[in-house]
């Protein structure tokens, strides 16, 4: 009994990713769809279909590169986003709604933040997951002719890119599942993921943007450029992509700046 | 003897000296809880009365750590609230109004993640889930989905994973609230058991016959004030009138007022229109005598009744109004 009262807020972060795994690996199928079929088909679409119809050779040579080659590290960086903040955002809007659920977590013996910083790493640790099972896919579906040209030798940088991403990814989950509503998440999901991707420098990298500047800078505010960036150059560094230093400057700075607002955001909604 | 115990010092379970809640909005102030000062003893079964609205929620709220007082303190257990709110969580089990289980797992795992969560081992998380699940007579749901469930087994699962952890403090609010009448009995009885064996409760209602039936100390709380404290039969007998005897007749009352005021064994007398309302040590004979006494003056008799020493009598006392107004 006395055992018990020693419970560390450490064991109780670790039992709130246990439960968070549990629920994950019960809703595998659904988790691996939502996280596959999107990529899946824009890459078979993209860069097996329209390569045959354009006769192999004529649409979306970007730079002297196949549009698999661009497309690599765009699809792994949208999926993590896109996982990342599904992960946190639903759930935690469903907590907060009708039968404040959110209850069950607040009561457990940690602080406030710690709860969050529990729903920023599950929501990471998916996102990763998600990066994962998408790789394959979008390094093995192509126009054999147009095969994207994948150099994995920084290791260090990708290990670096993609947990500092996945992290973001979450921390702009929590931000925006406490200060959303759940009836306007619908609006939600149109006004936030399809700017975020499309304007994200997935299909596309940011310097083949000269030619629009207005939009080469307009998309500097825009989280997905940085990740999307980060993997181009640790992945197809023949690609022209922006310096190391920028988009790890903003990835740092700004996942560091994310997470703590949205613990904050988290603290200030949940006590009333 | 719960007094005494209570009066023991920080060890008392609860205490509570001018807590209070305001809600700013841009609507203006709502001030839910007004300055209430509370003593529970360790193994007490205590209850907080008052109608909805009266602030029991919030208080229970504060008390377990998820609404921030904007006065006064709060300690359980002799840990403060606002500062030690970890230390206060591990004491306490709470099963709040609404359905708070998780929805994505099964009951079995509601319980034994809570335990985790309270730093129970794997195994034995397990093995306490089974002892709950038991005693709940949860058995045959342990792998049903939250969903799936009754009202009043989402109850039973809900106070079985408020105890995991073994709290020193079970805190229920508004356990039985739509809740069929049968399934209420078993969940009073389901509470006296744990009361018996030795289990600190404090539960909040806005039945008077829950209280009445559970409780050894009732708290009566209306817009946010402490009405009043004690035991059950000492509220009865202290603030309550006794027996309270009401009679309507075909004009107004007053004439009749005067007649049976001074009368021997009547506390109080009051008018309100054509009703008047006695509030007598004994209903022997007084309803006879009222009408009697309306016939005197020529007033004929148009409904009466007569309610026996209740919670709901001291309520009216203290407040001036019928409990469900």
């Amino acid at each position: 009994m006395t055992t018990l009262k020693q419970a560390t807020p450490v064991h109780t972060f670790l039992a709130m990713l246990a439960r968070d795994v549990r629920v994950l690996r019960r809703e595998m199928f659904t988790f691996l769809s939502r996280t596959l079929m999107q990529p899946l088909f824009f890459v078979f679409v993209f860069a097996y279909v329209m390569p045959r119809i354009g006769g192999g050779d004529g649409f979306g040579r970007v730079a002297g590169v196949s549009f698999a080659t661009v497309l690599v590290p765009g699809m792994l960086s949208t999926t993590m986003f896109i996982s990342g903040l599904m992960a946190v955002t639903v759930p935690l809007m469903m907590e907060l709604s009708y039968n404040n659920e959110i209850e069950d977590r607040l009561l457990a013996p940690a602080p406030v933040w710690l709860l969050g910083l529990a729903k920023i790493s599950s929501g990471a640790v998916q996102a990763l997951i998600g990066a994962l099972v998408v790789f394959p896919v979008v390094y093995f579906v192509h126009e054999s002719a147009q095969p994207p040209q994948i150099d994995l030798t920084d290791w260090p940088l990708l290990t670096v890119v993609l947990v500092v991403s996945s992290v973001l990814s979450a921390g702009l989950g929590l931000l925006m599942g406490t200060m959303l509503d759940i009836r306007k998440s619908n609006v939600l999901f149109s006004l936030v993921t399809v700017p975020l991707t499309m304007l994200g420098c997935v299909y596309y990298p940011w310097a083949a943007l000269q030619s629009t500047q207005w939009l080469q800078i307009a998309v500097l505010v825009n989280p997905l450029v940085y990740s999307s960036e980060g993997l181009r150059t640790a992945l197809t560094p023949a690609m022209p992509h922006m310096p190391t230093w920028s988009f790890l400057l903003v990835l740092l700075g700004g996942t560091t700046g994310v997470v703590w607002l949205a613990l904050q955001s988290f603290a200030r909604k949940v006590r009333r | 003897m719960a007094v005494l115990a209570a009066a023991a010092g920080s060890d008392a379970a609860v205490r509570t000296v001018g807590l209070a809640k305001t809600y700013r909005s841009a609507h203006g102030d709502v001030l839910a809880v007004r300055g209430l000062d509370l003593e529970v003893a360790r193994g007490e079964f205590f209850g907080l009365l008052g109608p909805n609205g009266a602030g029991k929620s919030t208080t229970i709220g504060m008390l377990t750590t998820l609404v921030k007082p904007t006065g006064g303190s709060a300690r359980l257990v002799g840990h403060d609230v606002v500062t030690e709110p970890v230390a206060v969580k591990r004491r306490i089990g709470v099963v709040s109004q609404n359905n708070t289980l998780d929805r994505q797992l099964t009951v079995r795992e509601n319980l034994e993640f809570r335990g985790r969560f309270f730093g129970l081992s794997g195994r034995a998380a397990v093995r306490r889930a089974q002892e709950l699940l038991d005693l709940f007579d949860l058995g045959g749901r342990a792998k049903a989905m939250v969903y799936e469930l009754s009202g009043g087994q989402a109850r039973r699962v809900m106070i079985g994973r408020a105890l995991m952890h073994r709290p020193d403090l079970l805190f229920l609010d508004e356990p039985t609230a739509a809740i069929d009448p049968q399934t209420r009995i078993n969940l009073w009885d389901t509470l006296r058991g744990l009361h018996e064996q030795g289990q600190t409760i404090v539960l909040t209602t806005h039945y008077m016959e829950e209280a009445e039936t559970l409780c050894e100390r009732v708290a009566v709380v209306d817009d946010g004030r402490l009405l009043a404290c004690g035991t059950v039969a000492g509220l009865k007998d202290e603030v309550g009138p006794g027996t309270l005897v009401s009679v309507t007749f075909d004009g107004p009352a007053d004439p009749v007022a005067a007649a049976v005021r001074g009368r021997a064994g009547v506390d109080r007398v009051e008018v309100r229109g054509a009703t008047i309302r006695l509030f007598v040590r004994s209903a022997q004979n007084v309803v006879g005598d009222l009408v009697l006494a309306g016939v005197a003056v020529g007033l004929t008799v148009r409904d009466s009744a007569t309610v026996p020493p209740s919670l709901e009598n001291v309520f009216l006392a203290l407040t001036g109004r019928d409990y469900r107004e």
